[in-house]
């Protein structure tokens, strides 16, 4: 039956989750400022605080879904900040692919690190077919060398799921991802990565130089070099069907905090946001207010219609693709739109509404940019394949 | 909880509409819209689909459905698919029933509904929509003021589908203390229907500007009664209403392009395989799809009787503008094609200007 009201139980999850984020806010700034420092684990608060977990008890059947949740809770917690938690959950990009692809042995192995996830490269970004990191077999060790860029996660994680070729004369199909652990002789993390906004995140650089793992951490356990579309490659692409959206949702969190920031400084000065009269009957300044926010819905509700499907089981390569594409361009106009209505006061740093101005640009970048999600979703409209459209 | 699941009778109910939209809505949009008239034989046609009586109560002669705003909304967008205008003329007497059924007091509902759930075809409406800049629907200018036992009623209404042929309308003004809701017969004294408009959009559908001149309105004709009715819920039901039929009309906009997009070649090769265009049809299916949780957030929200003033109208801008702008692209994509005659999209780009601005037309 359509429902997309949330139950009283998962509102009350989410208002823990929100109260651990405005916990997670008043450190927002610092880390800000200061981005050669990480932002701790667990911050001085946590001891003393439940956090939300405790209000997971008591759901059931009647409530939302696991994908769709999180994704509540993602936006709950970037809506503090996007960088700074109240605890940090210690999983990466990494561990996605490992669930996704892993054996089950690679999975009891490495199932409680932290692993990132290591793909683009100075010369290779949405278009993985050009990467040039090799992995080349020697005996019972694969020997690894390239040099991969904008790691998330990648300074504080205890490994990496990089991705390299096996293969290149086979193009994508040559394409495997190896589980390399930190303190590996030859794997070098070459530096943190300065940033226009999410600062206090740690983007890393890696070089691999003739770095030699054994042989069972080809990610999978399958050596065979697939013919395309067989396997390896979509496999490991099938990991973003569940990032994409996510990724949108913490973008949404950043985009929901200026929105209530905006709304919140309308309200000190006597203008109230009101949603009875047509557009027509409104003060400019509210009307463009009120485009926001259904710009704000639409992303919101792409995003949890994308999750929605996962938690069903069914296919959402497309909707994954539309809320990923949807909220990237969201949180831009909507961040770009609330400077623009409170004018000078808004660019001051005394205030968060600057940061996360820049925080939420990189959504439509990472995880495959709105040109790639356009191209995803127009393949699937017009029955295309990659060769058809490019 | 959060689910997108329709039930089982939604589904049916979304096929059959779906069906009845493809043959006779479709095959004959650009015919009525040229003519700027439906054939009489229209009306009963499309009442034997049974849009109005399902979800009225079994004791007053309905089908005793439960009232659902989310049905409504899928099977707006699915008679919108085919054409907006036949759409609205088809589900113009829910516009009053739905109104009185829900709001009205004992004797209202026994009074009205019973024609509205009869064999024959029988029109009612809702006049909402005002012929004024800027027009607000919570602050009309039509007022009511009360005269003895009852209410005199003095304005203008535009836009009313069916206005011209409609038993009764029910028209919504402003009294001293908010709004109220007032049900006047066709043949009142003090009301003149004006010859038929002529529109931008929805040619075919007959509307009817209405002008009241300090028509008499007994007591017992408000609805809700002496206390009155919630007016702003009445147009929450009608705003995601006409977000629905943006949402239909856009899906058609897309669907018609693709297949156009995929055939027409330039430069070598079909136009869809240039991004321009590849990405221009991803960026409609995107706000397609968008605009359609967002009216059915609305409507799952009006179902379970809570406050949906945001939420409809958050949903009814939204569709207004993307469904202006996917017909504003369909008439791109299709080039010198888009503006010709021969093809649906000029329509559509019309009926999107129409309806993007237009208020109390439909009603879930």
């Amino acid at each position: 039956m359509i429902d997309l009201n949330l139950t009283g139980n998962d509102e009350q999850v989410l208002a823990a989750v929100r109260q651990e984020a405005l916990i997670a806010r008043r450190y927002a700034r610092h880390y800000d400022e200061n981005e050669h420092e990480f932002p701790p684990n667990e911050l001085p608060e946590a001891r003393d605080h439940p956090g939300f977990m405790a209000n997971m008890g008591n759901r059931s059947a009647e409530d939302a879904g696991m994908a769709v949740l999180s994704m509540f809770i993602a936006m709950g917690q970037t809506w503090g900040d996007y960088s700074v938690r109240l605890r940090r959950q210690e999983r990466g990009l990494g561990n996605a692919a490992l669930q996704a692809a892993g054996t089950e042995a690679q999975k009891r192995q490495w199932g409680g690190r932290i692993l990132a996830m290591a793909i683009t490269e100075p010369g290779c970004g949405s278009d993985p077919s050009l990467l040039r990191t090799s992995a080349t077999l020697d005996g019972d060790q694969w020997v690894l060398n390239g040099e991969k860029i904008f790691v998330t996660t990648g300074c504080r994680a205890d490994g990496v799921v990089v991705w390299a070729t096996v293969d290149k004369a086979a193009g994508r199909a040559g394409i495997k991802s190896f589980l390399v652990m930190k303190g590996t002789p030859g794997f070098i993390v070459a530096h943190k990565e300065k940033k226009l906004g999410i600062r206090a995140d740690d983007t890393a650089a890696y070089v691999f130089q003739d770095c030699r793992i054994p042989r069972d951490q080809l990610l999978g356990g399958d050596e065979q070099v697939h013919t395309e579309g067989s396997g390896g490659f979509r496999g490991v692409m099938k990991t973003f069907n569940m990032t994409r959206p996510g990724v949108a949702a913490l973008g949404l969190g950043m985009a929901e905090a200026a929105l209530d920031f905006t709304r919140d400084a309308l309200h000190e000065v006597g203008i109230e946001i009101t949603y009875g009269a047509g557009l027509q009957a409104q003060a400019a300044v509210v009307e463009r207010f009120v485009r926001l926010e259904a710009v704000f819905e639409a992303a919101r509700l792409a995003t949890i219609r994308a999750a929605w499907l996962a938690d069903q089981g069914e296919s959402n390569n497309m909707e994954a693709s539309i809320a990923k594409a949807k909220a990237g361009g969201a949180v831009r106009e909507i961040t770009q739109g609330c400077i623009e209505i409170l004018g000078p006061m808004a660019i001051s740093r005394e205030h968060l509404l600057e940061k996360w101005f820049r925080d939420v640009r990189i959504t439509d970048i990472y995880e495959g940019t709105g040109e790639i999600q356009r191209l995803i979703i127009a393949r699937t409209l017009l029955g295309y394949s990659r060769h058809e459209l490019k | 909880m959060i689910s997108f699941a329709m039930t089982d009778e939604q589904a049916s109910a979304r096929d059959a509409i779906r069906g009845f939209a493809a043959t006779a809505l479709r095959p004959n949009a650009r015919a009525y819209d040229e003519a700027s008239a439906i054939p009489d034989a229209f009306y009963p046609q499309a009442w034997e689909l049974g849009l109005t009586a399902t979800q009225l109560p079994e004791a007053y002669g309905g089908y005793g459905a439960p009232r659902s705003p989310v049905t409504n909304a899928i099977v707006l967008e699915e008679l919108a698919y085919g054409d907006a205008a036949l759409a609205l003329a088809a589900a113009a007497p829910s516009l009053f029933a739905y109104a009185v059924a829900d709001q009205g007091t004992e004797a209202q509902r026994r009074t009205y509904l019973p024609a509205l759930c009869g064999a024959h075809y029988h029109a009612a409406t809702l006049a909402v929509a005002e012929p004024t800049p800027a027009f607000n629907a919570f602050a009309p200018r039509t007022r009511a003021v009360a005269d003895g036992d009852g209410w005199r009623l003095s304005g203008r209404k535009c836009c009313v589908p069916l206005g011209d042929r409609a038993s009764h309308v029910l028209v919504i003004a402003a009294v001293d203390d908010g709004l109220g809701a007032f049900i006047v017969a066709h043949g009142a004294t003090g009301l003149r229907i004006a010859d038929a408009e002529k529109n931008l959009g929805l040619r075919a559908l007959p509307t009817a500007t209405l002008d009241f001149a300090r028509v008499r309105v007994d007591v017992g004709d408000r609805l809700g009664g002496a206390a009155g009715c919630d007016v702003p819920r009445l147009l929450n039901h009608s705003r995601v209403a006409l977000a629905a039929v943006l949402n239909g009309m856009s899906r058609a906009v897309l669907d018609y392009c693709v297949p156009y997009a995929r055939e027409r070649v330039a430069f070598g090769e079909a136009i869809a395989r240039k991004q321009s265009i590849a990405f221009r049809l991803a960026e409609m299916q995107m706000e397609v799809e968008s605009m359609r949780w967002m009216i059915w957030k609305a409507a799952s929200q009006l179902e379970r009787g809570r406050d949906a003033t945001r939420s409809t109208h958050l949903a009814r801008i939204y569709a207004g503008e993307k469904a202006m702008w996917i017909a504003d692209n369909g008439v791109q994509v299709l080039g010198g094609h888009g503006f010709i005659r021969e093809h649906p999209v000029e329509l559509w780009y019309r009926n999107a200007r129409t309806l993007s601005v237009l208020e109390g037309v439909a009603a879930v």
